[in-house]
């Protein structure tokens, strides 16, 4: 399906200091040097170890209830009268999304470590809530950091935050969303970083992180693909999640790439529409450059200062994205597409009330475009929407914009 | 010679630890950076260094991101800042100037096009926070063919294998953090910096400036007896955030604080001198 601009070898990527073709790398400040290299070398370590590998496996299964299931919506299908669609049910994972299947990854490396505090950036709450279960039932300190404007729009995870025993530090800087949280997460770091271990929970950031994420999310796609053949005897025709940093599609993704014939697309935050300038779109409307660590398509004016992003839903409000999501757009492998605030809202009430499933936000701009995508396709066809998340922690945020106080 | 080359060989034959003060281009006002340079100049600082400003200072602190805000507010781009170094230039071509800053800003503007472009304006030296020797080789080699200084951090956490690597690729002096954090953070053991730059200083003979946490008088002069230069710049930045309607107040202000930290600076080296001898 898809034509690829030339012939990869996906495993040879990133390369040994993190470049995916011309994204991705390490930019920070020298004092973080030391602890990414540290990083970098359990990490190679440990993802080669059998004994790491099964108490991951073990963790997955037991405390996260993965495998999570591939569904086939048959109702949604029908209703769009083209492709089969099928929902890989990251909802119904341990917390609610994708994120613990990272954080617990992370977390067992930063107990091989030897590091008694964790510290986690967080934009809708999920990837907090999860750095803060896993630091819970390790018995580690944490301390999540997240933008002040997400903190009024995520009330919820944040009080599960606190349950859970995390200090939530609300950050006042620039924008007071996920890219200050970052920001703010990243100095903890630099101060801290003898006793702490930083759970990026996106695809982003300085090399391994990237890297990492991508091979702990990669579950997702490792049990998606086996589901399908398993259901269908063929593999799916696409592949449909949304992106903000872009962990639960590069997870989906991944273990698909030699797999031509599959097409993957990655669904922005459109907001109020490209045109308007807000929404958070940088593969759709951004262009390459460093932030966070990474070279990466940004959303950036013209002197290269990084502009407000908007989104209704504050998983997908960030300005950069994962630089192998860069590589897959300029490649030709994956394509990146928007969806505004509305359609995906119209996406989410269409889920709930077709399929039984109240889908997070972030989710509902995958779905919001396979609405369009499916009946472009033939019944014998079949897509994979990555569920990423439950939307139990939108609630508030949909009910107000009904008018209704919860 | 490079300007930064000539005033290092100034400070060393007179005994003296360079004063390198930092300021925010644009912070509190555009308008006040030119005359503040002058200012810091007359006050006793050897070199300059003028902040970048940028949306996300990741490995600055909280006076340092206020002060990048402000100046955004005002509109002050990086063609902006080298417009005030030349600028400066005009009445001053003795004292050496480095940017420091992030790295985007310098690539939209395009790296050969920033090299030549600072160059042209009087730049002496480039210090890009977020970029490391491992991917600096582009820029690095703009910057020397240009004629500008590329300078690197070293920090407590640079491992010994690391650090020939970044003094290979440094030119001018080597910035040293004196502890781990962003900008503006507190405390500083001036002994356990002393035995540090000692391990440095087997490694290159570049001079070792040093930064971070530099909050007065009394530990500039500490580090003056060990350091080639002492960089102060979160205690500087934070006087714009105390007087930020009164931009003669600030300057008076700022050049009091450098004119302290030279009397310190020196007093602390006359006293170590017939121990160095």
């Amino acid at each position: 399906m898809s034509e690829l601009k030339q012939a990869v070898d996906w495993a040879a990527f990133p390369d040994a200091r993190g470049h995916f073709g011309p994204y991705g790398g390490r930019f920070v400040a020298e004092t973080l040097m030391g602890a990414l290299d540290e990083l970098q070398a359990v990490y190679e370590k440990y993802m080669k170890d059998p004994e790491f590998l099964a108490e991951l496996d073990t963790d997955l299964k037991q405390f996260v209830g993965r495998p999570s299931p591939l569904y086939h919506a048959e109702r949604m299908s029908r209703e769009l009268g083209g492709a089969q669609v099928y929902l890989k049910r990251e909802d119904l994972n341990h917390t609610g999304a994708h994120k613990v299947n990272n954080t617990i990854g992370q977390a067992l490396l930063a107990k091989r470590l030897g590091k008694t505090r964790i510290i986690a950036e967080t934009g809708a709450g999920q990837h907090g809530v999860a750095s803060a279960t896993v630091a819970a039932r390790l018995g580690l300190e944490c301390v999540v950091y997240m933008g002040a404007e997400d903190i009024q729009r995520q009330s919820q995870n944040v009080y599960r935050m606190r349950l859970l025993g995390a200090d939530v530090v609300s950050v006042k800087s620039g924008s007071r969303t996920l890219k200050d949280a970052l920001n703010e997460a990243m100095r903890d770091w630099v101060t801290n970083v003898d006793d702490t271990f930083y759970i990026i929970g996106t695809v982003a950031g300085p090399h391994p992180y990237p890297a990492m994420v991508r091979d702990f999310q990669s579950v997702i796609g490792r049990e998606a693909r086996a589901q399908h053949l398993e259901m269908t005897g063929k593999l799916p025709d696409a592949l449909v999640a949304c992106v903000g940093g872009g962990s639960n599609a590069i997870g989906l993704f991944h273990p698909f790439l030699a797999d031509e014939s599959v097409a993957m697309i990655g669904v922005e935050a459109g907001g109020e529409g490209i045109a308007s300038g807000r929404h958070s779109a940088p593969l759709c409307a951004g262009r390459p450059g460093v932030l966070h660590g990474n070279r990466t398509y940004l959303m950036e004016d013209d002197d290269g200062q990084i502009i407000a992003t908007h989104s209704i839903s504050a998983g997908l409000d960030y300005p950069g994205v994962g630089p192998e999501h860069s590589w897959l757009k300029d490649l030709g492998r994956a394509t990146y597409v928007s969806v505004t605030d509305d359609d995906a809202l119209r996406a989410f009430h269409r889920m709930t009330r077709t399929e039984g499933i109240i889908p997070a936000l972030e989710t509902s701009h995958a779905i919001a475009h396979v609405l369009d995508l499916a009946p472009r396709m033939r019944p014998d066809q079949s897509l994979i929407i990555n569920l990423s998340g439950r939307g139990d922690k939108d609630l508030n945020t949909v009910a107000r914009l009904e008018g209704i106080e919860l | 010679m490079s300007r930064i080359a000539k005033r290092f060989a100034e400070t060393r034959a007179s005994g003296r630890a360079a004063l390198i003060p930092y300021v925010t281009a644009g912070d509190p006002a555009p308008d006040v950076t030119v005359p503040l340079l002058h200012d810091l100049v007359a006050a006793g600082a050897d070199l300059l260094e003028l902040g970048v400003p940028f949306s996300d200072p990741m490995a600055d602190g909280p006076v340092i991101q206020l002060a990048c805000e402000r100046s955004l507010a005002h509109g002050t781009r990086l063609r902006d800042v080298l417009a005030m170094v030349r600028e400066f230039r005009q009445t001053d071509s003795e004292t050496p100037v480095v940017l420091m800053g992030y790295l985007n800003p310098v690539e939209r503007m395009g790296a050969e096009v920033f090299a030549s472009a600072a160059a042209e304006a009087g730049v002496d030296g480039v210090l890009m926070v977020d970029l490391p020797p491992e991917e600096s080789d582009d820029l690095t080699g703009l910057l020397e063919r240009a004629g500008i200084d590329p300078i690197f951090l070293v920090a407590p956490t640079t491992a010994d294998a690391r650090l020939s690597h970044v003094a290979a690729a440094a030119r001018g002096f080597i910035y040293y953090v004196s502890l781990k954090g962003v900008t503006g953070a507190q405390s500083l053991d001036p002994a356990a910096l002393g035995a540090r730059l000692g391990a440095i200083r087997a490694i290159t003979e570049l001079p070792l400036g040093v930064g971070f946490g530099i909050r007065d008088a009394a530990t500039a002069g500490a580090v003056a007896r060990v350091a080639d230069a002492v960089v102060v710049g979160s205690a500087i930045v934070r006087l714009a955030e105390q007087y930020p309607d009164a931009p003669e107040r600030f300057r008076a202000a700022a050049a009091e604080l450098a004119r302290e930290m030279r009397t310190a600076m020196d007093a602390a080296r006359a006293d170590a001198a017939p121990a160095a001898v």
